[in-house]
């Protein structure tokens, strides 16, 4: 019997290897039997996926706690109120929506659907994108105060906020411009999402996953118990986005309710440094000085860009392994040449393909040709951040008060209770 | 440049943010719009292509779920009720039985159950099932590729980007829409692409 069955496999064996050309699908080896029996054959399941209906819900969830975070800023000054919002967004939109697709993460669908009309973007994954952005129009960085789960975990573990230098926080704040810059390029050419790959916790909120990306998410909270949410200031590439339109937006929280008595109380209160102090002693430089340097700045911008494009069009090659199949061309080119012997699941899956090395060889140059052309956009815009970055440090600010900067400020609320004027206002001073 | 005119400083500024307001969110509302030429009010959801799959064992390792939910699935009607099934027997099983030793799958999800002479019919039980392609491959190469890999979607998160999307080797997971969500063989297919 055993002897029968080894050479019956044998023999199936070999027909198949002769056979292999015409693979799989579609062959019946085997024919599909007569029962004689009143055998029922059975269907596969088809489990649906999360119903549509909860795609609207997840809509609703997001507009209400925007909604009642910016109320609970602007109206009602209540930090107490955001802190409970951000433990609804944590079981919300953390643990229970488990993440994706979040308002950071749809940067890469907008940037992706942008570069392949063939992509339908679902209409709930724009309306992730662009709400926070809206809202942080008029009423400044909401959401990030009450809304956004990966600030929210991240704001609960703050404990012992210490301050750090002027300069390292000015240059650290820079890499979210990079971050943001080469997560588009990446998206935008189809290599890859990182911003989902290195979702620090993501994990976390799925109880499970990679560990590397589990120990990222658990490293960041330990920092974050003296560095006031790290990921927010230093990495989030959305952040950037919410940051320009806070900039501008029309109503933006403030640390009074009304005036600043410049009694200082406020001052340090801000654990991620966004209060900006009023500008007390006599400027150094005359304002044609410093009118002069912008000028100059101005001047040397454009050529600031074109050097800041050209160079990032001079990265394409080590950028586009960002690619999967530049890697497998790479891994394919050096087993060829041995250089390495080992080969990876993708080379030989490659070779198996029946792909020719040239049809390989030309994906690869087309992925390169677009990181070129997105390596100029790349590299302008960051020497565009750059710019505006030194024009902002060098003009001269005329602040009388107290005030939190539009950019960073990240509407927490924390600073409210350090105003006197705050607790005037809402009467809770006259006991003591 | 712009000098603070003493008499109006806070019209002036209100002028200026407003413009920068409205050029801000013309910028958003034309971004998303051209972004948004082709959306829809559908969801996408992840599926592989069991034609494309090389049952390299990726599926198994890579998805962001332990277990994955990655799952085999059987086309019954591809399927030939064969007593010596490629997919459940290891190719040098010592003898046709359901001892585990003699079992493909490491972890005995796959069910012989026998219907008439000479015919077993096979399934799975997903809470078993690992998606390590193991019996797929086994399958395919002994038998009809009647088992193939699919991403079951009460157990898929649906993440952004699909982990295992990009760790296949072969390309074979794309995004699908959310009422379309399976890509099956055999009959069923028709279930959801009836083109094809
Ligand atoms: S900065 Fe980014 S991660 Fe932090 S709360 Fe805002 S959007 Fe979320
Ligand atoms: S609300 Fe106040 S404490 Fe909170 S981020 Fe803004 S300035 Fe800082
Ligand atoms: S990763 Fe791709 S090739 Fe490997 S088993 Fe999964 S679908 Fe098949
Ligand atoms: S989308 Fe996520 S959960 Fe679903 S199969 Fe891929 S990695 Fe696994």
């Amino acid at each position: 019997m055993l002897l029968k069955n080894k050479t019956i496999l044998l023999t199936i064996f070999i027909i198949m290897n002769l056979a292999s050309a015409a693979q799989l699908f579609g062959i019946e080896r085997f024919p599909r039997p007569q029962f004689e029996s009143d055998y029922q054959q059975p269907r596969m399941t088809s489990p649906d996926p999360r119903a549509a209906t909860y795609e609207y819900i997840d809509i609703a969830a997001l507009l209400a706690a925007l909604s009642v975070t910016t109320f609970l800023i602007l109206k009602k000054r209540s930090r107490r109120g955001v802190f409970v919002m951000m433990l609804l967004s944590i079981a919300y939109f953390g643990f229970w929506r488990k993440g994706c697709v979040c308002s950071v993460g749809s940067i890469q669908n907008v940037a992706y659907a942008l570069a392949n009309p063939d992509y339908a973007i679902p209409i709930s994954v724009i309306v992730f994108f662009i709400l926070p952005l809206v809202f942080s129009l008029f009423f400044g960085r909401t959401f990030c105060a009450g809304v956004c789960p990966l600030g929210a975990i991240q704001d609960v573990v703050i404990l012992k906020p210490q301050r750090i230098p002027l300069w390292l926080n000015h240059m650290l704040r820079g890499i979210p411009f990079l971050y943001l810059g080469i997560a588009v390029l990446a998206a935008v050419t189809g290599s890859m999402f990182l911003i989902c790959r290195f979702d620090p916790f993501i994990a976390l909120y799925r109880m499970g996953g990679d560990w590397g990306m589990v120990s990222f998410g658990v490293a960041l909270l330990l920092v974050g118990v003296f560095i006031a949410r790290p990921y927010c200031r230093f990495l989030c590439p959305y952040g950037v986005l919410l940051g320009w339109l806070s900039k501008f937006s029309k109503y933006h929280a403030s640390i009074t309710p009304d005036e600043c008595i410049q009694c200082k109380l406020c001052e340090t209160s801000c654990p991620f440094e966004a209060i900006d102090v009023p500008v007390t002693e006599k400027p150094v430089e005359s304002q044609t000085v410093a009118r002069r340097r912008l000028a100059i700045i101005l001047i040397v911008m454009p050529v600031f860009m074109l050097l800041g494009g050209w160079i990032g069009s001079h990265l394409n090659k080590p950028l586009s392994r960002l690619h999967p199949t530049v890697r497998l061309a790479e891994q394919v080119n050096n087993e060829n040449a041995g250089r390495i012997y080992e080969t990876t699941i993708y080379s030989r899956t490659f070779r198996a393909s029946g792909e020719t090395m040239e049809q390989l060889m030309a994906e690869v140059r087309q992925i390169e040709h677009k990181y070129k052309i997105g390596g100029w956009w790349l590299g302008m815009f960051l020497a565009t951040a750059a710019g505006m970055a030194l024009i902002n440090l060098s003009r001269r600010r005329r602040q009388t008060i107290y005030e939190t900067n539009h950019t960073h400020c990240l509407s927490c609320g924390r600073c409210f209770d350090y105003c006197p004027r705050h607790h005037a206002l809402k009467g809770d001073l006259v006991q003591t | 440049m712009d000098k603070p005119n003493k008499n109006q400083p806070v019209s002036r500024r209100t002028f200026f943010g407003d413009t920068l307001r409205t050029l801000s969110a013309l910028g958003l509302g034309s971004l998303v719009g051209f972004g948004a030429r082709k959306a829809t009010s559908e969801e996408l959801v992840w599926q592989l292509d069991p034609d494309k799959c090389v049952q390299c064992g990726q599926c198994a390792t890579e998805c962001v779920l332990d277990p994955s939910a990655v799952k085999c699935v059987h086309a019954f009607d591809v399927c030939g009720y064969c007593k010596l099934c490629g997919g459940y027997f290891k190719p040098d099983a010592k003898s046709l039985d359901t001892a585990a030793e003699n079992q493909l799958c490491p972890t005995g999800a796959l069910i012989r159950k026998f219907v008439e002479d000479p015919y077993y019919e096979y399934t799975i039980d997903e809470s078993l099932c690992i998606g390590c392609a193991k019996c797929v491959k086994g399958c395919g190469a002994f038998g009809n590729g009647s088992l193939h890999l699919q991403v079951r979607h009460d157990c898929c998160v649906n993440c952004n980007e699909c982990s295992i999307a990009k760790a296949c080797p072969s390309n074979a997971f794309q995004r699908v829409p959310a009422s379309k969500p399976y890509l099956y063989r055999g009959v069923q297919r028709k279930d959801f692409y009836p083109e094809k």
